[in-house]
């Protein structure tokens, strides 16, 4: 098992209340596996998903990744698993702007000391990015700069992509392409797939769908 | 990684290029200034620590108690007594460009390890001793000494503006009988008898040090001091507003290299690493541009030091490599002070804070509030050292703390001021525009805070110098009383002189002195004579109803404002003198430009109580068209050499060139900081403007042209720079009182009548707005020509 | 006390024209001054006094003491004239003090500087005064002095009373010092008795002994291969009194010359030739190996001394420096005196 989520909570303070955002959440991931995560807007997808990457601490429960427990480890540790175990897509697509496509598509390789085995020319072809590698990020659509930042996610060769709302930003038909991409990417490179959507019809090509709603997670 | 992480951080000043010029800029400028007057602080300090060493070389001496000569038979009685003394000669030569000090000394018996004794190769001494010695000088002296110039033997690595020789040589230069004091060799024999049984008139000096000299030009240093400090806090201004803002606009960069897997701690030390890097070239960019500044600068200093205070000062810079690396250091002490709040930030940010550049360069109104309170603080600082403090540091506290507090209240003041036109204004685009103006406001405060302290520095020196200078002028129109001043060779030559003169001129006025210690500190005793021309002329600051006729019936004492202040001594009071008698003071008058105390008494009370005093000096008083033909007669008839006849024209030009050599480095620091004020502006308006977009599509969308759009912000320049300077106008006022009233008193004992100077005002008010609008004539232009669909992506990039 | 610098101005220091030659830049520059000349005799008291006219000229006062318990001891006081210039003015001379004393626990010197003309220095014949600061050789006429010296370290004050004549050297008191004729004008007065106190480091000492001085004025460089001089004065114990010096010439050998002076003060010049003053013995001093123990023989005279040094350290460490301090005699005559040794 990759990764095993137990029972995490979340809440934040509100205006009146606590307001509670993940109340016992648990699921586990195998490697190579592809999961839809499901939700309305505000459900708690996102926070889910900084948990797992350690980006945001957890109020109770735990998250293992390849058995470890990644609410254990301190700043330095974290950051060492996202470097070299886990590539995230974010919403914004979060490319470094005064870097051009090239520096961009292996810079997560290269904090995690992978730049070496990335074949670029072939990553750039598969992306549809073989033209555009000089330009810098402002140069392009919201769909190629998506593509930017998946092509970053899966060049580190990570254990686990995580995606977060990935094609929020974009129009339908982009949003389906670039899905279709990240999708067969991961498949190709056998990492496993976290992705957040609140869009059913993408979930559907999913190995496994989880809904996430209520701060409760169900099949 | 690190590097990886570096090519991302760095690769954000590549895209910036004009921001990192601006960082670079206002740290190598702040860097710049701080080192050039250190430089030029060290040069003098130096200098003063050589001259020290030469002149006492850490011995004890002995010196008349009354200042005069000390008598070649005295020095001879106290040898025979078992007194191991060395005799010296101590005065000044006229020389081009000022005097230069000459120091006559005894090879036979001149200590070692005394400053001389190691400055000159006993090998010279042969050529030092005869009936034609040579003198001793370093090249830049010797060219400025032509008529010696047969004497002279160039001695390459000597102390500047100082020439030595033997004891007779320096005598005879001098014309002075006997020796200037006496150096107490450290090792004295077994016996010998008591100095009183000896040589009653004189009394053991502890060595001589540096800090003599330093006491005396202190203030002077700290003037300089001050400036240097003003414009590296103005300098720093700029490398805050500009690291903070890089620091800010590179949140995402940041939160997505957290999210890549990069800890808070290696992101932390990345950007000290590149802020290392930055200082380094900032650094060593600011300490050429110091240098170079303190060359120019330093003969001015040079020439003042010598003229105002005899310090003997070096023209040229010969810089230690400790004042390199303190330029370097500085620079990096001044960016992590810049940046120390930029860093704290990111090394506590979370790892998915939002980034918020305009928020962050938009300070709050609670800032604002934070900044009204630190300068209440601040004032109540101020007037505390000014009330419990005394002393010229605490004087320097109070103005520092003034500024402060008033730099800290401008934003707040503009604030109001601005919303105040804004309810005066009508039709939509003035509103808009002021309450734009308001909201630009906190962006801009610390360059418009530079610019308050640059004008208020200005306009608080400028009236201080401009007071001193008229004030200084017209002194010396009245205390020039003479028309012409001669010195006599031999004071034998004096009956011959008096008689010559009977029939060719008003009167004769005897100007004879004596240097002695008067309360403890070294002071000039003149003596006058009873002429009506003094009380017609002699500028009194509190006088008796009959002053000039006491003095005349040969009582009393006058001393100078300094000595008054410095002894607290007023009308009346019992004045100690040298020789143990006392003088009732029954007069104070002023004396601009003089570092030491001085007493005037009746010429009979002088002769009577110091018979040894300098009797070579005279002015005499001859109406104008007679003052050529007089001096003609002096030269050809009576054989006196023409460079012993001095006319009042000349003093007063000499005078007034000391006076402006004084103050021509501070007006050169007032312009630079000036300058840097500019510079801070220029920048801010730049770095706004490339965040300004959102707040003026909206404008445009409603029908402003970018045209109309680029004027305005121009105006909004020049507005800001106007009430800037309306509010610096009131601040520089009350420095300029500061100065006057304490600054000055504390630091040279006189206090100058303050005189205001409006045309000053409008000159430097046309500058601060010439400043402002150039800096903002770039930025206004780049509006005005940007591309529609810039402001059009405002809209559809909205989120 | 710089005088190392002066030394081009010096000329000359110590008993010896050949230290002199060795140490000067200006030996050729005897122009202007006056010679010796041997049909000069000398005229008292104002001999005693000072003689501008030449170039150089000294008052060396040598004495061998004793305290209660016999322990030795030795001063020295001297005062040399140097002219700058051959005026003869006070202005254009200047002046040099060399003060010692040997003692058991070693030998403490001191030096003085002083220019001519402010009072500093000078020495006058009648009354008698010569001083340098306020080291003093002084009183009624020089046959009876008193003199004093001091330093940091030391301190003596004695009473010096002759009870023969003042006896000239060479012929008649032309002293000739080298092969080729160089000279000097050479009296002496060896027949003082001393009595007065030293204050030393450990305390202050009542002495009694015997002193010499000796008066020598010239002009003349010496032969320029003269490198050195050895001198010594001796008090014999049948009241007879010894002087021998000893020129050192690279290239004609030793120049050595004597005088005996009998007990009533009559001198006898002991020839070139007849004369033979014979390094024995060598001591490290001050760095370098200097012969501390001498044989002085006159065949003729039947003479055949062994002067030995009483404390072989007694250097002066002056800018100029040379050995100077009290010897022991034996062998044929038994005795006391001084040796000075220079240039080596």
């Amino acid at each position: 098992m990759l990764l095993d989520v137990h029972g995490l909570k979340k809440g934040f303070p509100g205006s009146e209340r606590q307001i509670t955002v993940l109340d016992g959440v648990s699921l586990s991931l195998d490697a190579g596996e592809v999961v839809a995560l499901t939700g309305e807007s505000g459900s708690g997808k996102s926070t889910l998903l900084h948990i797992i990457a350690g980006l945001e601490p957890t109020d109770d429960g735990s998250v293992l990744f390849d058995g470890e427990d990644v609410c254990c480890m301190d700043d330095g540790g974290r950051a060492a698993l996202r470097r070299s175990s886990i590539g995230i897509v974010f919403q914004q697509f979060n490319l470094i702007p005064s870097l051009n496509v090239r520096q961009n598509l292996v810079f997560h390789a290269r904090l995690a000391g992978r730049a070496a085995s990335v074949d670029l020319p072939a990553l750039a072809a598969s992306l549809g990015l073989a033209d555009h590698l000089e330009k810098f990020p402002e140069d392009l659509s919201g769909g190629e700069q998506q593509r930017v930042a998946i092509g970053r996610a899966v060049a580190s060769e990570p254990k686990l992509v995580m995606a977060d709302e990935p094609t929020g930003n974009l129009d339908e038909s982009t949003g389906q392409a670039v899905f279709d991409l990240l999708l067969a990417l991961a498949r190709r490179t056998g990492a496993a797939l976290l992705i957040a959507t609140h869009s059913m019809h993408l979930a559907k090509a999913a190995d496994r769908r989880l809904h996430l709603s209520h701060g409760r997670l169900t099949e | 990684m690190i590097g990886t992480v570096l090519t991302a951080l760095l690769s954000h000043w590549r895209r910036r290029p004009f921001q990192l010029a601006t960082l670079l800029l206002g740290l190598s400028l702040a860097t710049a200034l701080w080192s050039g007057v250190q430089a030029i602080n060290a040069e003098a300090r130096k200098s003063y620590a050589e001259a020290a060493s030469i002149l006492g070389g850490g011995l004890s001496e002995l010196v008349r108690t009354d200042g005069g000569v000390i008598p070649v038979k005295t020095y001879a009685a106290l040898r025979k007594a078992g007194w191991l003394v060395s005799p010296l000669v101590d005065g000044w030569l006229s020389a081009e460009g000022g005097r230069v000090r000459l120091l006559g000394m005894d090879p036979f018996t001149i200590p070692q390890g005394t400053g001389i004794a190691a400055a000159v190769d006993p090998s010279l001494y042969p050529e030092l001793i005869g009936t034609n010695g040579k003198l001793l000088a370093n090249p830049a002296t010797a060219t400025r000494l032509p008529e010696l110039k047969d004497r002279l033997r160039v001695i390459e690595d000597l102390t500047p503006n100082m020439v030595l020789a033997d004891i007779t040589t320096a005598q005879e230069l001098l014309n002075l009988a006997g020796f200037s004091r006496l150096f107490l060799a450290p090792n004295q024999p077994l016996l010998r008898p008591g100095l009183a049984s000896v040589a009653p008139k004189l009394a053991i000096k502890p060595p001589a040090t540096a800090n003599d000299l330093g006491r005396l030009t202190d203030s002077f240093h700290l003037n300089l001091t001050a400036f240097g400090l003003l414009s590296f806090a103005v300098g720093l201004a700029i490398v805050h507003g500009t690291v903070g803002l890089a620091f800010e606009q590179r949140r995402p960069v940041l939160r997505t290299l957290r999210a890549l897997g990069v800890s808070a701690r290696r992101i932390v030390l990345c950007l000290i690493a590149e802020l290392l890097t930055l200082a380094l070239v900032a650094g060593a960019l600011g300490i050429v541009v110091g240098y170079l500044m303190a060359t120019a600068l330093l003969p001015d200093v040079a020439a003042t030091l010598r003229g105002l205070y005899g310090a003997t000062v070096n023209d040229a810079l010969t810089l230690s490599p400790l004042w390199w690396l303190g330029g370097v250091g500085i620079a990096c002490v001044g960016t992590a002070v810049a940046a120390a709040n930029g860093l704290w930030r990111v090394a506590r940010m979370p790892p998915l804070a939002p980034a918020r550049p305009r928020a962050w360069i938009m300070a709050s109104d609670r800032a604002m509030r934070w900044q009204a309170g630190g300068a209440a603080v601040c004032l109540a600082g101020a007037l505390g050292a000014a009330t419990v403090g005394g002393g010229l540091v605490s004087g320097f506290v109070l103005v520092g703390g003034f500024l402060t507090a008033a730099a800290l209240f401008l934003p707040m003041i503009l604030s109001s001021l601005i919303a105040l036109m804004a309810r005066w204004s009508s039709g939509p685009i003035g509103q808009w525009f002021w309450a734009d103006t308001r909201q630009q406001l906190p962006g801009l405060s610390l360059a418009l805070m530079a610019l308050l302290l640059a004008l208020a520095a200005n306009v608080g020196v400028g009236t201080m110098v401009a007071s001193f200078r008229a004030t200084f002028a017209g002194w010396l129109d009245q205390r020039l009383v003479s028309d012409l001043y001669v010195t006599v060779e031999d004071e034998a030559d004096i009956p011959a002189l008096m008689a010559f003169l009977e029939d060719r001129s008003d009167a004769v006025l005897p100007i004879w002195h004596v240097d002695a210690e008067v309360m403890g500190a070294p002071a000039e005793i003149y003596g006058v004579v009873d002429h009506p021309i003094y009380a017609a002329n002699w500028p009194l600051l509190s006088a008796l109803p009959d002053t000039w006729r006491q003095l005349a019936a040969g009582t009393g004492a006058l001393v100078n404002e300094q000595l008054a202040r410095r002894e607290e001594m007023s009308l009346g009071d019992r004045l100690p003198l040298p020789g143990g008698w006392t003088a009732t003071v029954i007069g104070i008058y002023s004396d601009y430009g003089n570092p030491l105390g001085q007493v005037v008494l009746p010429l009979d009370a002088l002769t009577r109580h110091y018979p040894d005093v300098d009797r070579s000096d005279f002015g005499i008083l001859v109406p104008e068209q007679n003052r050529e033909t007089l001096t003609a007669a002096l030269t050809e008839e009576f054989g006196l050499p023409e460079d012993r006849i001095t006319d009042q024209g000349a003093i007063k030009e000499f005078s007034l060139s000391v006076f402006e050599r004084t103050f021509a480095v501070t007006a050169a620091l007032n312009f630079l900081t000036l300058a840097v004020a500019g510079v801070a502006i220029l920048t801010s308006l730049l770095t706004l403007a490339s965040m300004r977009l959102p707040q003026l599509a909206p404008a445009w969308a409603l029908g402003l042209t970018r045209t109309t759009l680029g004027k305005l912000e121009f105006i909004r320049a020049l507005v800001l720079a106007a009430l800037t300077f309306t509010f610096a106008l009131p601040v520089g006022l009350v420095l300029a009182w500061m100065l006057l009233a304490i600054i000055n008193v504390e630091a040279f004992g006189w206090r100058l009548p303050m005189h205001l100077f409006p045309l000053d005002w409008a000159v430097l008010g046309a500058l601060s707005l010439g400043a402002a609008g150039l800096a903002s004539i770039w930025p206004a232009y780049q509006l005005a020509k940007r591309p529609a669909a810039d402001l059009n992506r405002v809209f559809s990039h909205e989120r | 006390m710089n005088a190392r610098a002066l030394l081009p101005l010096l000329f000359c220091i110590t008993h010896s024209l050949a230290m002199a030659q060795g140490l000067s830049e200006l030996g050729q520059t005897s122009e202007g001054y006056a010679l010796p000349d041997p049909a000069t005799r000398f005229t008292f008291p104002d001999d005693h006094g000072s003689h501008p006219e030449f170039r150089i000229e000294w008052w060396y006062v040598t004495a061998n003491l004793k305290d209660a318990e016999g322990t030795d001891y030795g001063i020295q006081w001297t005062l040399f004239r140097i002219a700058l210039s051959p005026n003869g003015e006070p202005d254009d001379q200047m002046w040099m003090g060399h003060a010692a004393v040997s003692t058991p626990a070693g030998h403490l010197f001191s030096e003085r500087l002083a220019r001519g003309g402010i009072g500093q220095a000078r020495v006058t014949a009648a009354p008698f005064e010569a001083f340098i600061d306020e080291w003093r050789l002084a009183g009624p006429d020089l046959a009876t002095v008193s003199v004093t010296a001091q330093s940091h370290e030391f301190r003596y004050d004695l009473d010096l009373s002759s009870n023969g004549p003042f006896v000239p050297q060479g012929e008649h008191g032309f002293s000739v010092k080298s092969f080729v004729g160089q000279a000097s004008h050479y009296y002496s007065q060896p027949f003082y008795s001393a009595s007065g106190t030293l204050t030393l480091p450990e305390g202050e000492v009542h002495v009694t002994g015997r002193a010499w001085l000796d008066r020598e004025w010239s002009s003349q460089p010496l032969a320029p291969d003269q490198t050195g001089w050895d001198w010594v004065s001796l008090h014999l114990s049948g009241g007879e009194k010894l002087m021998v010096y000893r020129l050192r010439d690279l290239a004609r050998g030793a120049y050595v010359v004597g005088t005996w002076i009998a007990a009533d003060g009559l001198p006898e010049p002991l020839r070139v030739g007849s004369l033979e003053m014979t390094p024995v013995e060598w001591a490290e001093v001050a760095g370098q190996q200097l012969p501390v123990v001498w044989d002085i023989v006159h065949e003729a005279r039947g003479i055949a001394i062994r002067a030995e040094a009483i404390y072989p350290q007694s250097w002066m460490g002056t800018e100029i420096s040379y050995w100077e301090g009290p010897v022991r005699a034996s062998g044929s005559h038994s005795g006391e005196g001084y040796l000075e040794m220079s240039g080596y």
